[in-house]
């Protein structure tokens, strides 16, 4: 349901059904037959169809999960190995022929979209004035299948065919890896489409909501560009080396990567039109040191690098876009993103700390072909991001969060007109145009932990300020809140 | 039909039955760790009660389809010991054991656990039975230091094993294939294998040398297999260690190699090769 109101109403409006949906929720949790985690034992449980590793191990969501999705460092030296276990029982061969590596996630939810600053018709005739937009109501998530595990001793696999919320299918991942050549941890070679090795998976990543259910310094392009696609927290298509220490303490890996943001068939992206790829590769790679600090927990440093080239303009057999040539893009310019991360662990509070540095080449910055003067003024845009996310672990059962991040740009690609507002190819109304700061907050409940299937109920919410990017050149302000049941069987 | 007051107690007793049994609070001393129960606590509602149980009686959900079955810590038994059999390992066993795991079976290594949590856990493992406070660890074996290794010492070895009739359950050829070797139950009464030598692979308890005397000498306590230190002198000790790392043909050891280089040896040891080829895919049954 749309809904134009005044902001006030609509926040009475908010507060009022969300407290009613949750108190419901909860209550229902309460009334309903949750006993704590190390209560289920004796409790005689049939299950039929479980999540995949699970089952094949034996073992609770907790072990490798310090709240499911997000890992724990067993669960990530689980998966560093190649999903192995490494004691001689992880080949097929001794799973029961029935055993079938599948998992299904998917969240019923309900939540509210509100947007800030969107044009709309008003008294001055069409799309003359700018409101805020509430929008609210149940819905569900994409659908993720998981199947991954090992073909053979040392052979691991994924493949996540996932679908939006209307059911339309695409692979999110496809990837066959090497493990343990040679017999060396070190040497682990990975081919397909895959996530980065970000410590900081976005994967895994534990809110949902629209505006927190991604790290928008993995995704942030300056608001001048429209000429390419790209994301660090997007699984991309090419092949990694990747090494590790047995104990996992030490982790690098590096990548050879196509240039079209994960895409299949050479194409790419840009959200706008169908972008051509295939003329150059990228790079990515990361290195990071865990240590022991007594009874603090496992703290782990590191650095990642991404270092990439987009193309400039097309081949076109159709008199321009949106149907330029598949693997025709030419004219590459180059960009980069590079970042520091910490983990922090004070018992059972974690931080997780990112200084993240990006640069674009002033053709991609400016949405200029290479064969094209740029425009006057025009610089290589460049910025600096930060994050830190806050996890408090009650227990296996309660994970409390909290992630702040911002966007600073410290160079625009255009020259600087404060009377104006962005202009494409001209100028931009601000040095702060196209900041970003964001808050999400948010809890995840686990009424149950068990080997079998993954629940949660899940709450959030999130606000967005980006600075100078309405139509009119005002800063906007989004919000997204988020409850819902989040479970994979 | 049952009244509230029922259905509390009930309620009750059941979060209290389900809860640990845990006695009091219990340390683990390993090198400069020290390991605190509670905290293990924690980690142990993590990590190991869906194999272990809530109880430590190795009945977590997991348990009917894990084999083979969890470790009962209310009974205190333990496969691997630096102790002598029927003794309690020490706090360095059991922390030894948690970071390295039990090659084929579901136990994994927890090596990425950090070594304050391991010896919390360790330190919480010792709740669940009373004789830690009764009777606390055995005394660790001492293993004098390694002598050169010989082809006298390999081929007196092999004597040892005729000896002490290790062939019995592990066969001839350390294939796992004794006479003995289909009827061997464990402690559960469940069916358990020799440790198949001919195709490698981890020991339980360890990967070298010093883990290999250790293990015969006290015994896997659980198992068939006996401790073998009131019978074997510490040079018989050692002179089994090589021959038995010969009977490893997959492992590219020293025994092995110096074995090969004689020719009663090299003999042997390309037969074994060859019957482990046609034997397939060689892992451990």
């Amino acid at each position: 349901m749309h809904v134009w109101e005044t902001e006030a109403t609509q926040r009475k409006r908010f507060w009022l059904t969300s407290s009613l949906l949750c108190g419901f929720l909860t209550l229902a949790f309460l009334l309903a037959d949750a006993r704590p985690a190390f209560a289920l034992p004796l409790v005689t449980l049939k299950v039929h169809a479980i999540p995949a590793f699970a089952r094949k191990y034996g073992m609770p969501c907790s072990s490798c999960h310090e709240a499911w999705p997000k890992l724990s460092p067993f669960g990530q030296s689980f998966k560093d190995n190649g999903y192995q276990m490494g004691n001689d029982r992880d080949a097929p061969i001794f799973q029961s022929p029935a055993y079938w590596p599948v998992t299904f996630r998917i969240t019923p939810i309900w939540h509210r979209e509100s947007l800030g600053r969107v044009l709309v018709d008003g008294p001055g005739g069409p799309n003359s004035t700018e409101t805020r937009v509430t929008t609210h109501g149940f819905d569900w998530s994409g659908l993720d299948f998981h199947t991954a595990g090992t073909l053979a001793k040392n052979v691991s696999f994924y493949v996540l065919p996932s679908a939006d919320s209307t059911g339309a299918f695409h692979f999110e991942a496809v990837w066959a890896r090497l493990d343990n050549l040679l017999g060396s941890s070190w040497l682990n070679i990975k081919l397909g489409k895959f996530e980065l090795d970000n410590l900081l998976s976005e994967k895994r990543i534990l809110t949902l909501s629209t505006y927190g259910g991604l790290y928008q310094n993995y995704h942030f392009q300056p608001a001048t560009e429209s000429t390419y696609a790209f994301g660090i927290g997007d699984n991309q298509v090419g092949v990694e080396w990747m090494g590790h220490s047995k104990n996992d303490r030490t982790r690098i890996s590096a990548a050879l990567l196509n240039s079209n943001d994960g895409q299949p068939n050479f194409t790419a992206t840009n959200g706008t039109e169908d972008l051509t790829t295939g003329r150059a590769y990228n790079g990515f790679f990361s290195a990071s040191q865990a240590f022991e600090a007594g009874s603090l927990g496992l703290q782990r440093v590191g650095g990642f690098a991404f270092l990439g080239q987009a193309p400039t303009y097309f081949q076109y057999n159709s008199g321009g876009i949106p149907l330029a040539i598949p693997g025709t893009g030419v004219g590459n310019k180059g960009y980069y993103r590079a970042g520091l991360i910490g983990m922090w662990y004070v018992k059972k509070l974690d931080f997780t700390t990112i200084y993240f540095h990006g640069w674009d080449s002033a053709f991609l910055g400016t949405g200029t072909r290479a064969i094209d003067p740029l425009p006057t003024g025009a610089k290589a845009p460049t910025w600096n991001g930060g994050l830190i996310e806050t996890h408090y672990n009650l227990n296996p059962q309660w994970m409390l969060l909290n992630r702040v991040e911002t966007v600073r740009m410290t160079r625009q690609a255009l020259p600087i007109d404060p009377t104006m507002p962005f202009i494409a190819g001209t100028s931009v109304p601000s040095s702060d145009f196209g900041n970003i700061d964001v808050a999400t907050f948010g809890f995840r409940y686990y009424p149950f932990i068990s080997s079998r299937a993954g629940f949660a109920f899940h709450n959030e919410f999130s606000i967005l300020r980006q600075k100078r990017v309405s139509s009119l050149g005002n800063d906007q302000t989004n919000s997204s809140a988020l409850f819902g049941f989040d479970f994979a069987f | 039909m049952r009244t509230p007051r029922v259905s509390k107690i009930t309620l009750g007793l059941t979060l209290a039955l389900a809860l640990p049994v845990v006695g009091a609070a219990q340390e683990s001393h390993i090198g400069k760790l020290t390991g605190h129960s509670k905290t293990g606590q924690e980690l142990y509602t993590r990590y190991c009660w869906g194999c272990h149980g809530a109880r430590g009686d190795g009945n977590g959900e997991n348990a009917p389809y894990v084999t083979p079955l969890p470790r009962n810590f209310v009974s205190a038994t333990f496969k691997c010991r630096s102790t002598a059999t029927g003794t309690l390992p020490t706090d360095e066993d059991l922390f030894d054991a948690i970071t390295r795991g039990f090659n084929t079976s579901n136990m994994p290594s927890w090596a990425a656990l950090t070594g304050q949590q391991r010896a919390d856990l360790v330190a919480f493992i010792k709740t669940f039975s009373p004789r830690w406070k009764t009777e606390g660890s055995g005394k660790p074996l001492a293993i004098p230091a390694e002598p050169a290794l010989t082809v006298q010492s390999i081929n007196q070895g092999k004597e040892v094993f005729q000896k002490l009739e290790c062939a019995k359950c592990h066969g001839q050829e350390g294939r796992s294939d004794g006479p003995s070797a289909a009827t061997l139950t464990d402690s559960n009464d469940q069916p358990i294998r020799p440790y198949n030598f001919s195709v490698g692979g981890r020991f339980k308890c360890g990967s070298t040398n010093q883990d290999l005397y250790r293990i015969f000498m006290t015994g896997v306590d659980g198992t068939p297999m006996p401790s073998f230190a009131d019978v074997v002198k510490p040079e018989e000790a050692w002179d089994l260690v090589h021959y038995l790392r010969t009977l490893q043909v997959s492992e590219k050891s020293p025994e092995l190699k110096l074995w090969e280089s004689t020719k009663e040896g090299a003999a042997i040891v390309q037969a074994k090769k060859v019957a482990n080829t046609r034997t397939g895919s060689g892992l451990t049954p």
